[in-house]
């Protein structure tokens, strides 16, 4: 859990409560300027409305520039960030011909397959020409290709599992299959920190919906005994089922899921078990399997298991991966099997190739030293973050770093800063974190050198002063305690 | 200290008495009016009206009122009478009236401490949950197999072009949404050839997050420019674009009128936003007129609530075309907004593949969002929505396949971008998909036991069975004889179309023949009269 000092709060409070008045007044004013100009709705009700929109205008798009930086190259270790400014104070912006060399601490490239491969872009080139880039066409069609079978067989193989399904992209297969698996009369037991498309799915699927508190394996069994205990709300029939749904590496904190204990629960209390490795397959684990590797479960403990080709493996789409029989009933009735067009060929081969070097059947080692070098990577970065007083959230192992911000005015301040001396960072508010706890996010990969590290390290160090987000500095406020103690003495 | 005290209570002494002696004055008064014994007043009122029932129950409930009136001001004389009501203790001289409210304060206070009434609760004890959870047997995670669950569809041997390979054998595709034929097309492939070697494949995270490629930005501006709208924004697929749009602008409170029609990924996206949801009739603009007119009426504040219609350019289930024109007509009159996708009429429809507005002479202003995969005509892949800056800007942080899903990969986007331009280089294409529909439309014209049920220049022809045989688990059957007899012995691939269990779209399943560009007039002969052949035996086999 994140505690914060209440000094944070109140000033993080006092900012919100600050650009929202002026927010309003601003609103206020315009209303009464707007007066004159006659009113363009004609009849209709404002398309967009209420405080989203008012978040938008007023707070987002004052640090707009942060967020959705273009890029132009591969999203490597380093890329060529393109340049924009703007005329009229944020609200629009235009791109620039200039380009500056960034180092990037922002992309979910764990693996480093994200730019060109000397082992992957042949093949993957090689497949364009031969199945051409779309198949315009959904997989029960005319979608499937040798390939698309292919990349399925080989997909279960690595991740420990009789068969696998996959689509063409990660969000849609878990908003598409949570509500084949459950529907009314059945109860979804979820993290209370789960992706958005997670909560997509289990909304779309009809079924109750309960939350547990984030990664705390008492509280889902808590959960779990009142659930079964009360059974449906109103009727108390038992229910049909229950799926608890967890993530392996939770993107927004860093933190890898308490598995073991979750399995052992759910196994306990009959419940299915449905684990979203969108981060933490190929980044984590001896040979890159994902959470189930690194903490030691028995894949056939964990009845389904998804997860995303956009991450570790630079190509695009999503995996189910389950018992043969739950596939084939996917294949039948799932919306995105039937409906969404197939996973772009040369994508399926990128997915193909990446695990083949993870495996070493590329006949190199070059995937034992990326998972070996992204591990290393990463311990070392969170590490010295930590030692130079950051609040850092997560878990050793875990590629995903973030370093707490809290006060809105430090989003953008802790951005820019660091873009000026080249280094591009993440920072995320509101919408995807809750509002208090702004944040930066960094990802480490396993191509970025030592070099690289340290600069990133020196730069962060630098800024973090200037902002003042080192909640913790450890070790000089303690040596002064001890001179205190010892003068005392 | 005790000089202080004894002032104010010199006060409250006199305040006492004077109050005292007003409610004495009150209540003698009362005791002088000498009020009329009950006997008199039933008298009275027997008198005064001796026919109304109803003034007689009325009276009787007055009379019983006054009496307990009556009854309680002769208990509070009564105390005044009492004994100790002259007392004076402690300086304060103890009036009946003070004994009185000292009585109800005794009361209320027992009230008080009293717990309000409550059923008895008797929580379950650790040992009754263990026995519920132990004897708690869920379902199984799906359901049985069933034979209809194993079937696998073809395997492809390469790429979904006009001619593909199947087992070895080259077919001819009537399977794949490659309108314009541009799966393999030369241009699309170089394109794609340079970005896979600039940028790699995957864009490695979202658009929010380092996730926006020059291309992406080139390719919404390209889309916009292309149909002539002010803005456009890129999905990275093409199922997720409407089912994001429609929570993204839709709420709770919001009324949405719906074609019944609509594919899944528009079902998804209407039950996601928490709308209330109306649907009409299938293309039926008699249909929607009634239902407008009915939410006009019935919501006194439908200025206030957004309303929205929804429909397709060309229906993906049915291969109809929305009648836009009729529509826009209805949407000016009742004040709704339009949504339309354009999967399937994107780059097909029009004289130069600007969809459904450019097929009616619509201007494209008057669409307020549209939406389209760029899985079909442009033979990438994604989905693009567009429509002016303030609805695109709202979609950048609101819409949740957006801000929360990796991006497009940038070598699909150039893909798209070299469709579009190949698609403006070249407006025969557009001119063959409707020559070949025509072809195909003469040539099934005496198709026995089949009737096309699509709209003529819909490059989606539907084959929907004349007459209906027993269920539609047979019908599913039957087609999907068809379906295979043609590709095992006429090298024919052709689908059926087939519904997910969440789907609620009521139109029946039938055949479903995607016309391309690149088939040649050769293509389209086979197709019918296999069509026949193969329709006619297995429709015999059947009788």
């Amino acid at each position: 859990m994140i505690t914060i000092p209440y000094l944070t709060a109140l000033t993080t409070y006092f900012s919100y409560g600050l650009l929202f008045v002026f927010g309003q007044l601003r609103d206020l004013f315009r209303k009464i300027f707007d007066r004159w100009t006659s009113s363009n709705l004609e009849g209709y009700a404002p398309i967009c409305l209420g405080l989203e929109d008012f978040y938008i205008r007023r707070l987002y798009l004052r640090i707009q520039d942060c967020f959705g930086r273009p890029i132009a190259s591969a999203p490597d270790a380093w890329f060529d960030m393109v340049e924009r400014y703007s005329n009229d104070h944020n609200k629009t912006l235009k791109r620039t011909e200039n380009v500056a060399r960034c180092l990037n601490l922002g992309s979910y490239n764990y693996l480093g397959f994200a730019a060109a491969d000397e082992y992957c872009t042949p093949r993957v080139i090689e497949s364009l020409k031969q199945y051409s880039a779309s198949t315009c066409s959904p997989r029960v069609e005319a979608g499937t290709t040798v390939l698309h079978s292919e990349l399925e067989d080989c997909v279960a193989k690595f991740v420990g599992k009789p068969a696998s399904l996959v689509f063409g992209m990660g969000y849609v297969t878990n908003s598409a299959i949570i509500p084949v698996l459950i529907g009314k009369g059945g109860l979804i037991i979820s993290d209370s920190l789960n992706h958005s498309s997670i909560v997509n799915g289990a909304r779309g699927s009809g079924a109750t919906i309960r939350v547990f508190q984030h990664n705390t394996p008492s509280d889902l069994e808590k959960v779990l005994r009142e659930g079964i205990a009360e059974g449906q709300p109103r009727t108390h029939r038992p229910w049909k089922k229950i799926i608890v749904v967890v993530e392996g590496i939770y993107s927004m904190e860093g933190e890898l899921c308490n598995l073991p204990e979750i399995v052992a629960i759910c196994k306990k209390y009959k419940a299915y078990v449905y684990l979203d490795e969108a981060h933490s397959i190929g980044a984590v684990g001896k040979t890159g399997r994902g959470v189930c590797e690194l903490l030691g479960v028995d894949t056939a403990d964990v009845d389904v298991m998804m997860g995303t080709f956009t991450k570790s493996f630079g190509s695009s789409g999503g995996y189910i991966a389950g018992s043969k029989e739950l596939i084939q009933y996917l294949k039948y009735t799932c919306p995105a099997h039937l409906y969404g067009t197939s996973i772009s060929p040369p994508s399926a081969q990128q997915i193909m190739s990446a695990i083949q070097v993870l495996l070493g059947e590329d006949g190199s080692s070059r995937g034992a030293q990326k998972l070996a070098r992204i591990r290393e990577n990463s311990n070392f970065f969170r590490s010295e973050l930590q030692k130079m007083g950051f609040e850092v959230l997560g878990d050793n192992d875990s590629p995903v770093m973030p370093i707490m911000l809290y006060n809105p005015s430090k989003i953008p301040a802790f951005s820019r800063e660091c873009l000026k001396q080249n280094v591009a960072v993440v920072v995320v508010g509101f919408p995807a974190t809750p509002l208090l706890l702004a944040r930066a996010r960094i990802c480490i990969s396993a191509s970025h050198s030592r070099e690289d590290l340290v600069r990133a390290l020196e730069v962060i160090s630098n800024v973090g002063d200037l902002i003042g987000i080192k909640y913790f500095p450890a070790e000089p406020k303690k040596e002064h305690r001890e001179d205190g103690a010892v003068k005392l003495d | 200290m005790g000089q202080k005290q004894q002032k104010p209570r010199t006060f409250t002494q006199t305040q006492l008495t004077a109050r005292i002696q007003n409610s004495r004055s009150v209540n003698h008064s009362g005791a002088d009016a000498d009020p009329p014994s009950p006997t008199q007043h039933r008298a009275t009122a027997a008198a005064l009206a001796p026919n109304a029932l109803e003034s007689k129950s009325l009276k009787l409930v007055m009379e019983a009122a006054t009496s307990m009136l009556q009854v309680s001001v002769d208990w509070v004389t009564r105390a005044f009478e009492a004994p100790f009501s002259g007392a004076v203790v402690f300086g304060v001289p103890i009036g009946g009236h003070l004994f009185v409210e000292g009585l109800l304060f005794v009361v209320i206070l027992y009230l008080l401490t009293q717990k309000s009434y409550a059923p008895p609760k008797r929580p379950l004890t650790k040992k009754e949950i263990d026995e519920l959870c132990d004897e708690w047997t869920p379902e199984p995670l799906i359901p049985a197999m069933t034979e209809e669950m194993q079937r696998e569809p073809p395997k492809l041997e390469s790429a979904a072009g006009p001619h593909t390979i199947i087992n070895g054998k080259e077919v001819v595709n009537f399977a794949s949404a490659n309108y314009l034929g541009l799966v393999g097309h030369e241009k699309l492939l170089n394109s794609c050839t340079s970005a896979l070697e600039k940028y790699g494949v995957g864009s490695c995270g979202p658009r929010g997050f380092y996730g926006t490629i020059d291309v992406h930005l080139d390719c919404e501006s390209r889309i916009a420019n292309f149909l002539g709208t002010p803005d456009s924004i890129l999905y990275s697929y093409g199922l997720s674009t409407m089912f994001s749009t429609i929570p993204a602008f839709c709420k709770k409170g919001d009324i949405i009128v719906v074609d019944e029609g609509v594919h899944w990924g528009i079902q998804n996206g209407l039950y996601l936003s928490r709308s209330k949801i109306v649907y009409f009739k299938h293309n039926n603009m008699r249909s929607l007129e009634s239902t407008l007119e009915k939410i006009t009426n019935e919501n006194k504040r439908a200025k206030q609530i957004r309303r929205y219609i929804v429909i397709e350019g060309v229906y993906q289930n049915s291969g109809q075309i929305a009648p836009l024109d009729e529509i826009i007509k209805l949407k000016e009159k009742y004040r709704f907004r339009l949504l339309m996708d354009e999967s399937n009429s994107f780059g097909v429809l029009g004289s130069s593949g600007r969809g459904v507005t450019e097929y009616y002479g619509v201007p494209v202003e008057k669409i307020d969002i549209i939406t389209a995969a760029m899985g079909h005509a442009l033979a990438a892949e994604g989905g693009f929505c567009t429509g002016n800056a303030r609805v695109i800007d709202h979609q950048r942080l609101s819409s949740s396949g957006y801000v929360f899903s990796a991006s497009l990969p940038p070598y699909l986007a150039s893909a798209a971008i070299s469709a579009i331009d190949v698609l403006e280089e070249n407006p025969n294409l557009v001119k063959k998909v409707k020559e070949n529909v025509a072809l195909l439309w003469a040539g099934l014209s005496d198709l026995q036991g089949f009737e096309i049920a699509s709209n003529p220049h819909s490059p989606i022809v539907f084959l929907k069975l004349a007459n209906s045989i027993n269920t539609s688990k047979s019908d599913m059957q039957l087609l999907q004889d068809i379906v295979d007899k043609l590709l095992e012995e006429h090298s024919i691939f052709v689908v059926c179309s087939k519904r997910s269990t969440l789907d609620k779209c009521p139109i029946p399943i039938g055949i479903r023949l995607f016309v391309s560009a690149g088939h040649s007039e050769s293509d389209l002969n086979k197709l019918c009269q296999s069509l026949k052949i193969v329709v006619s035996s297995v429709l015999k086999n059947r009788c």
